[in-house]
């Protein structure tokens, strides 16, 4: 099997206090894993911890050097006014704006202050699959989603949609992971390669 | 004499030069500090501006380069202490304010050059002035195409810079201390308010229109520009203070444009109606 992007072991996160483990868990590139569990386990800790934004009270976290890591938080940051476009957003993302889903092309000229709390969750999910991250981390990626907008996020997840082309252009190289967390089963077992429940 | 006559006369060409790179500049700064909720930081910047231009002219220093002395310091500090939101630049706005006055009442320059530089003295521009402006222009040009991508991610992608290990305080730093010294050269030519003015109106105006942020910074140099001409006309031709009239021309055409947006959604709303 080839080197895992992340690696945990036995990690115990959380703000001043443990909140989430003692865990282990690997994500290999090419692989979306989901993280399963009630509300309050610490699955957002987790999040935080990989992302250097939680305490890391035991154990430890390994990167692949040089792993760059995209983080979509539960809520896309919202400003009152935002006068900047979806595609503009993108290329400040250094985002790929070919192959965007044609849901986010039509919209993709709109500033994001007038898009709906779906479209601009979208928009956010896909500047951080669309980007340049190695390991994509999404936190209740589905907020805000009404069920066809849920589907087109599964579509986004999939492995072709994930790898990237190699420097030929010719081959798909899966060498990209994603770790994510929500609270629809139903969403994980459809999207996720692997699934994790946390205690 | 014609208001042309007086555009056009070489005793006001450097100063109409100078203020014009300034309204050029501290717009697209102004939408920056819009987005990053941090407008009110431009008015405490400008305060510790003119409280170390006046100390500078104190010492014999000319104000256009003492007043970056203090705005550096206030912009560093606040990016090192990491303070942000209205309560810290509240502070800041107190303490320029009350340094400002202390200085001009303990020193043999009085509080009426401490009112000149709350006012602006734009015709008393000259050319080291000029170059600080042009100079200014320069850098601004310069870094900020570097700085907004990077500045973007920042605010509407914040746990990047973190989880990726990222050395987010240059950018941020950079672009503390561009605002920091655009504010000093503006309020040591067009004084505390019409610097404030010009970093705040057109960057609002901008935000309620523009379709999206290319059009946003093009408006900003627009409304800046437009507004600035406007109110070098006007002080001129009517013999008025300039930074009062620059303030007052901004406010005008904010209001101008908003009235016009209110118009059109009544319109659209009538419209609306007789369609159903």
């Amino acid at each position: 099997m080839s080197t895992p992007l992340l690696r945990v072991e036995g990690l115990v996160a959380g703000y001043g206090r443990p909140v989430v483990g003692p865990l282990s868990l690997d994500v290999f590139p090419g692989e979306v894993v989901g993280l399963w569990g009630a509300n309050g386990c610490g699955k957002s800790t987790l999040l935080n911890a990989i992302a250097d934004r939680a305490d890391l009270l035991a154990g430890r976290i390994l990167r692949m050097p040089g792993l760059v890591i995209a983080y979509q938080a539960q809520q896309p940051i919202r400003l009152p006014s935002m006068p900047v476009t979806g595609r503009e957003l993108l290329r400040f993302t250094g985002t790929s704006l070919q192959e965007m889903p044609a849901a986010l092309q039509a919209v993709s000229r709109q500033r994001i202050d007038r898009l709906s709390g779906g479209q601009y969750q979208l928009l956010c999910v896909w500047a951080a699959i669309a980007g340049r991250a190695d390991l994509i981390l999404l936190d209740e990626p589905t907020n805000n989603l009404d069920p066809e907008r849920e589907a087109l996020l599964t579509e986004m997840l999939t492995p072709s949609r994930l790898a990237r082309r190699d420097t030929s252009g010719a081959r798909l190289l899966p060498d990209r992971g994603v770790l994510l967390v929500s609270h629809e089963r139903r969403f994980l077992e459809d999207a996720c390669s692997r699934m994790i429940e946390i205690a | 004499m014609s208001a042309l006559d007086l555009v056009l006369d070489p005793l006001f060409r450097l100063p109409l030069i100078t203020g014009m790179a300034i309204a050029l500049v501290l717009p697209p700064i102004g939408a920056l500090l819009l987005l990053r909720d941090e407008w009110l930081a431009a008015l405490g910047l400008a305060h510790l501006a003119a409280a170390s231009a006046l100390l500078g002219l104190a010492l014999g220093l000319p104000a256009v380069l003492g007043a970056p002395l203090g705005a550096l310091a206030g912009g560093a500090v606040k990016s090192f202490t990491g303070a942000r939101g209205n309560l810290a630049y509240g502070f800041m706005i107190l303490f320029g304010w009350s340094a400002l006055f202390l200085i001009a009442a303990n020193t043999s320059l009085g509080a009426t050059l401490g009112h000149a530089l709350v006012d602006g003295q734009l015709y008393f521009a000259g050319a080291l002035e000029l170059i600080a402006a042009l100079a200014l222009a320069g850098l601004a040009a310069a870094a900020l195409p570097r700085l907004i991508p990077l500045l973007m991610r920042a605010r509407f992608f914040p746990h990047d810079e973190t989880a990726n290990r990222l050395p987010a305080h240059r950018w941020h730093l950079s672009f503390d201390l561009l605002t920091a010294l655009a504010m000093a050269i503006g309020t040591a030519t067009v004084g505390l308010m019409g610097a404030f003015a010009l970093v705040l109106v057109p960057a609002w105006i901008a935000f309620r229109i523009a379709p999206g942020w290319t059009w946003t910074l093009v408006l900003c140099g627009l409304i800046g520009a437009g507004g600035y001409l406007l109110a070098y006309l006007a002080a001129l031709t009517l013999d008025q203070p300039f930074g009062p009239v620059l303030v007052a021309a901004l406010i005008t055409l904010a209001a101008t444009v908003e009235a016009g947006r209110g118009l059109i959604g009544i319109t659209r709303a009538r419209l609306r109606r007789k369609q159903r």
